[in-house]
């Protein structure tokens, strides 16, 4: 395990009054000497690890810690190098980044935007972390995501969902490797045209904020597109812990899919009651009741236990894959931490590989230099098969898995099994695309 | 018509949570005068007594199994928990089904003795300062206990499920020729919070002791001049109200898979039903707690979300304003009380 | 001087020096040692400092001088916050006109649930301000989002009209705050031996306002107003009875002290153009409460030494982790390295709740007066028995 030291600052101040904060202090501009924000000097480098260690997204957040510190062996070279060998780009070397020795920081996002601008900012002013990485929820992700763009540091996003992270809320400095509703929903409706039919009648409870909305809106379009019907579209507090005055109305509405547009601690409980309610024995239409969820969470799934047998959902990554780099990844992790990691644990250790092998190719921490590197970078051999980060929206663009709950699981682990892989094609849309219209990634910001 | 019933249902259901936790509050209230910011995680503490028995109950030993191998291909390490190995299967796996209905018996020691040593240990002290610091000393207490839950059970909710037998769902309709679908669980939950609330009330009622405190919560000086060791009955009733808020979690763990921040979620909302109701009045609290329940569940239909949009996340504090407002001492309180 | 005592003035010139030195106080420890994780000199630390100060201030002139507890003060925070951003979004980047907004908007939101909650008093007129303030939180959630966009909180983007601004700068990025062009960000660091200072603009900016506000609220306590609000606070009834009407006067505390906790949401803002809803949700209401008390109600000082003690531990105990810990005790042989973290892993990172938690109880439990209280213990221990006996018997009630 790497020791954690604050060198870097004294190499900073040998710049003398140089090394700002945030920004270049506009009346010293002429004697600055960085060319971009907390440019690394010395022999090490920080990034800044700012995942929910309080609140209900802890325990996600830990995992990806887990993924974070293992990252951070891999590419300093120690461990067996997990998926920097089946990577496809041999840019890594396993001397740090560039050479320089990766240190990290850790910060507590809370899951609320305040503190996690707080906790980047500390990162960002006090460590000199030249990446933020990390979150488990959307409004998070974009809170940090313009903070990142206005400080002039890259921000590689960890567990986000939303359209609108790389849609109306994108940002030039931002990357997201995590897929989005849009692309669950292009996963899902296939499978769920084979499996239930095109003559359906969903009913949708959704949470009451934007990522529900952008996920609902999403489902509904594509389940439409298939010919079902939308016969409700029903929003729940976030606060809502009870959900049953919410499910009774659906026993009588004349639906047959209920589909629960909620994730985490509200995914759990509507689902367990859902399930109370006796809808999976339901006989509606002539058909059997189905419940869906789009956006799975192996982490959050164990929360319902015996409920999520059988329901299908997306995800965008899951440990029982069987390619390499998934493989080399479930090993490495499974030796030190004597589990398999979250999907949130893969995309946060895939989006430090990629920053990483992204810096070494561009030869500079320069944030500018890191975005080209990425834009419409192809790359394989980092479980989701062969991707592309798009250039118009920074976006990731892989394989969706479309995941069923397992019906006799072998361990307590082992929660879901992997239905289908749609492929990339599939889940493509045009970066106009009205669900993710509206925003402009505007240029790079290298700060000072 | 059935939706409505449905949804008076669920309000009796929530209700009954409500009702029981405030009950709890009150009664702390009403005898000792503290405001106790810790009773959602006396709650949340009772929830995961729950969550421990079934743990015990699933210890398990390890054997070795040659034929089958683990995630990283290993030999699998097949668990069988010691009490299907001592009972046998069918007795042992039924106990373990059992899990949350005997977490009662489990609970109730663990909660009175929680709530001795709270009161004993630490709410004694703040007997004689202002309101205020008991609820800065409760709540600093109410994060330090849940914070200890979660280190030792992380932050995820963990699902604790009802036994099979009671886990399907009932037509509660069948006998009036409606269609009125509902768990088992929650009829049972109710059934369960109406005795509880009933063994509360009688207790107070019927019993010399309960006769006693009663007296105290009126006027404790002159029932301590009559030579009445009221503080010891007082402790005993804090014990009490604290099995009360721990046995409503330990039955609420099938309903909602327990996680460490559940207390917090139902504090407020808690103090909300007490105020409603009336401080110090138990009556007031029981009734208060369904009401709120109820009108709840109505807020949530969608047609009357579609007449006021977003009144469902408002009404319980909509209902406390228009109540505090109209009829400062709450649906039942004692004038006087609290009001300054 | 200005109007004050000796006493208020000495107290004035060290809050001053406090503020204007803070960047070389809160960095005692050279940046390369393992210590530097306790620096808090940096500018967006410094800046909430003070801005919960300015929250904390204003909230003890309703509770420290009334005995009103409001539950719900962090809605108007975040209605400060809400109008700050939205000035600069449809105005421009000047913070001026965004903060005199936030002000006169949480000022009128506090005139309109003042009204309402202080016809009842005690525990009710908790419950009233605290029901105000959760639907505020709820509805600016979910159904208000076009107005405050919900989860995400509300931001700037590069299609803002900004009237009297640019909509995006030449390089097309979202322009900064600033004041008369002085960039809230900019920050000179200066490097003296092993240490580096932060000094920020917009630090300097709050701390100037917070300076005000901390004048305002002195002269506040030590008015024939003030002393009006504390005959309210130590009995109503009797005042009532003289034939006064105390209403308009707790409403004008009430208004006062929610346009204080506007200027905090507005002074956020402009720090960082962000406005979340969880900044009206009850728990954010409650650490106020908590700042005030645990510094000292009804202490002048108090609520922004509480301020500082709270934001301190979320910034800085949050950030610690296992590999830190394991620099610091790396001269131990390796298995006792290993045991101490063992021991103080579950306080520190995602543990700093539990140590939260625990020193509140410790301070609530022993210090019934706040951390002045502990302060003033502290002084009288070290001036002596002689002076103690005067000292503790005049000064340590403040807290009621």
């Amino acid at each position: 395990m790497s020791k954690f030291d604050v060198s870097r600052r004294g190499v900073l101040r040998t710049g003398a009054m140089a090394g700002a904060g945030v920004a270049l202090p506009t009346i010293f501009t002429a004697s600055s000497a960085a060319a971009f924000t907390n440019e690394p000097t010395g022999s090490s480098v920080t990034l800044g690890f700012n995942v929910p260690q309080t609140g209900p997204y802890a325990d996600e957040g830990a995992d990806e810690l887990r993924a974070y510190e293992l990252a951070v062996e891999h590419l300093n070279g120690g461990g067996d190098g997990g998926m920097m060998n089946t990577f496809s780009s041999k840019a890594l070397q396993g001397n740090g980044i560039l050479g320089k020795k990766v240190e990290y920081v850790t910060g507590d996002t809370q899951t609320k935007s305040d503190a996690a601008r707080a906790s980047a900012k500390s990162m960002i002013e006090k460590d000199g972390a030249v990446m933020i990485t990390g979150g488990s929820s959307s409004g998070v992700a974009i809170a940090v995501q313009g903070l990142c763009q206005e400080a002039g540091v890259i921000f590689m996003a960890g567990l986000t969902h939303s359209n609108d992270t790389t849609g109306k809320d994108k940002k030039a400095n931002g990357f997201r490797h995590f897929f989005n509703g849009y692309m669950s929903a292009a996963a899902l409706a296939p499978v769920l045209k084979n499996l239930y039919g095109t003559d359906r009648v969903a009913y949708h409870l959704t949470a009451d904020y934007t990522w529900g909305w952008t996920q609902e809106e999403s489902i509904a379009a594509a389940t439409e597109a298939l010919g079902w019907q939308t016969v409700n579209k029903v929003r729940t507090p976030l606060a809502a812990t009870d959900f049953s005055s919410y499910i009774a109305p659906v026993l009588n509405s004349g639906a047959d899919v209920l589909v629960l547009n909620h994730y985490g601690g509200n995914m759990v409980n509507s689902l367990t009651n859902a399930v109370q309610f006796g809808l999976r024995d339901k006989v509606v239409n002539g058909k059997n009741f189905e419940i869906v969820v789009p956006l799975y969470s192996r982490l959050m799934a164990k929360g319902a236990g015996e409920n999520v047998k059988g329901i299908h959902g997306s995800t965008n990554w899951h440990w029982t894959l069987q390619d390499e780099g998934s493989k080399a990844f479930v090993k490495s992790f499974g030796t030190k931490y004597g589990f398999p990691p979250s999907q949130a644990a893969h995309t946060c250790y895939v989006q430090t590989l990629l920053y990483a092998d992204a810096v070494e190719r561009a030869g500079s921490f320069n944030p500018c230099a890191v975005v080209e590197a990425l834009e419409g970078y192809e790359f394989d051999g980092l479980g989701n098969g062969p991707t592309l980060y798009r250039a118009e929206d920074h976006q990731c663009f892989k394989d969706v898995l479309v995941v069923r709950g397992k019906e006799n699981p072998t361990s307590e682990f082992d929660l879901l099994e992997v239905v289908e892989v749609t492929p990339r094609a599939q889940v493509e849309y045009a970066p106009d695309h009205p669900m993710f219209a509206g925003g402009n990634l505007g240029a790079c910001n290298p700060g000072a | 018509m059935d939706a409505i019933l449905l949804q008076i249902l669920n309000g009796l259901d929530k209700g009954s949570a409500y009702a029981l936790i405030a009950l709890g509050l009150t009664l702390i209230f009403g005898t000792l005068g503290v405001v106790n910011f810790a009773h959602g995680a006396l709650f949340m503490i009772g929830a995961f007594c729950a969550v421990t028995l079934q743990r015990l109950l699933n210890l398990s030993y390890e054997v070795v199994d040659e034929t089958q191998t683990d995630f990283l291909g290993n030999p699998l390490k097949v668990k069988t928990p010691y009490v299907e190995a001592w009972f046998g299967p069918e007795f042992g796996g039924a106990i373990i089904d059992w899990a949350v209905p005997l977490a009662i018996l489990f609970a109730i020691p663990i909660m009175i003795g929680v709530g001795y040593v709270m009161e004993r240990g630490l709410i004694k002290h703040f007997y004689k300062r202002p309101h205020a610091d008991q609820i800065l000393v409760t709540f600093g207490l109410a994060i330090v206990l849940q914070e200890v839950v979660k280190y030792f059970y992380g932050a995820n909710p963990i699902q604790t499920p009802a036994p099979d037998a009671l886990n399907g769902v009932v037509n509660l309709g069948a006998a009036i020729g409606m269609d009125i679908v509902y768990p088992v669980w929650r009829v049972v939950y109710f059934f369960f919070a109406v005795v509880i609330i009933g063994g509360i009330f009688s207790f107070l009622q019927f019993t010399t002791f309960g006769m006693v405190v009663r007296a105290g919560m009126a006027d404790r000086e002159t029932v301590g001049l009559l030579g009445i060791n009221i503080d010891r009955r007082f402790t005993i009733m804090f014990g009490i109200a604290a099995a009360v808020a721990g046995l409503a979690g330990v039955m609420y763990t099938p309903i909602n898979s327990p996680n460490y921040h559940m207390g917090m979620d139902f504090l407020v909302l808690s103090f909300v039903v007490v105020v409603v109701g009336g401080m110090g009045s138990l009556p007031g609290a029981v009734l208060a707690g369904f009401l709120l329940g109820i009108l709840e569940s109505f807020a949530s239909m969608n047609e009357i979300k579609s007449l006021i949009p977003g009144i469902d996340q408002i009404i319980i504090y909509l209902v406390a304003i228009i109540i505090l407002l109209t009829r400062p001492r709450g649906l039942m309180g004692r004038k006087g009380v609290m009001e300054d | 001087m200005f109007g004050l005592n000796k006493k208020d003035t000495s107290l004035l010139i060290i809050v001053a020096c406090l503020t204007m030195f803070a960047p070389f106080i809160l960095n005692p420890f050279p940046t390369d040692s393992g210590l530097a994780q306790f620096n808090a000199g940096y500018p967006d630390l410094m800046q909430r400092f003070v801005i919960f100060g300015i929250f904390a201030i204003g909230f003890n002139i309703l509770f420290g001088l009334t005995g009103y507890l409001s539950f719900g003060h962090a809605a108007f925070l975040g209605v400060g916050s809400y109008s700050a951003v939205w000035m600069f979004k449809l105005i421009g980047m000047n913070v001026i006109p965004a903060i005199v907004l936030s002000v006169i908007v949480a000022g009128l939101f506090a005139l309109l649930i003042g009204f309402i909650s202080l016809r009842r008093s005690g525990i009710y007129f908790s419950i009233l301000t605290l029901a105000f303030a959760q639907m505020s939180f709820n509805l600016a959630y979910s159904v208000l989002t076009p107005i405050t966009n919900g989860e995400t909180g509300l931001q700037l983007t590069l299609e803002d009209p900004r009237i009297l601004g640019v909509s995006a700068t030449a390089d097309g990025s979202i322009p900064v705050t600033n004041l008369f062009g002085l960039e809230m960000r900019s920050t000179f660091e200066m490097a003296v031996g092993p240490w580096a200072f932060q000094f920020n603009a917009g630090y300097y900016l709050c701390a100037f306002i917070m300076l005000a506000a901390f004048y305002l609220s002195i002269r506040i306590f030590r008015s024939p107003f003030g002393m009006m609000l504390r005959a309210v606070k130590s009995n109503q009834q009797r005042m009532n009875y003289t034939g006064l009407n105390t209403r308009p006067y707790t409403l004008a505390a009430f208004v006062i002290s929610g346009m204080y906790a506007g200027l905090a949401g507005g002074l956020m803002a402009s720090m960082d153009p962000l406005a979340g809803a969880e900044r009206m949700q009850w728990t954010a209401s409650g650490e106020v409460v908590l700042m005030t008390i645990l510094g000292g109600a009804g202490t002048l000082i108090g609520p922004v030494l509480g301020a500082g003690f709270i934001k301190y531990f979320e910034n800085i105990f949050s950030k610690i982790n296992d590999n830190v810990l394991h620099s610091w005790f790396s001269f131990m042989p390796d298995g006792m390295e290993d045991a101490v973290v063992f021991l103080i892993h579950p306080f520190i990172g995602k543990g700093w709740h539990l140590t939260l938690g625990i020193l509140f109880m410790l301070v609530v439990i022993f210090l019934p007066g706040g951390l002045v209280e502990g302060g003033q213990r502290i002084k009288g221990w070290i001036q002596g028995r002689r002076a103690k006996d005067s000292s503790t018997a005049k000064e340590t009630n403040p807290a009621e």
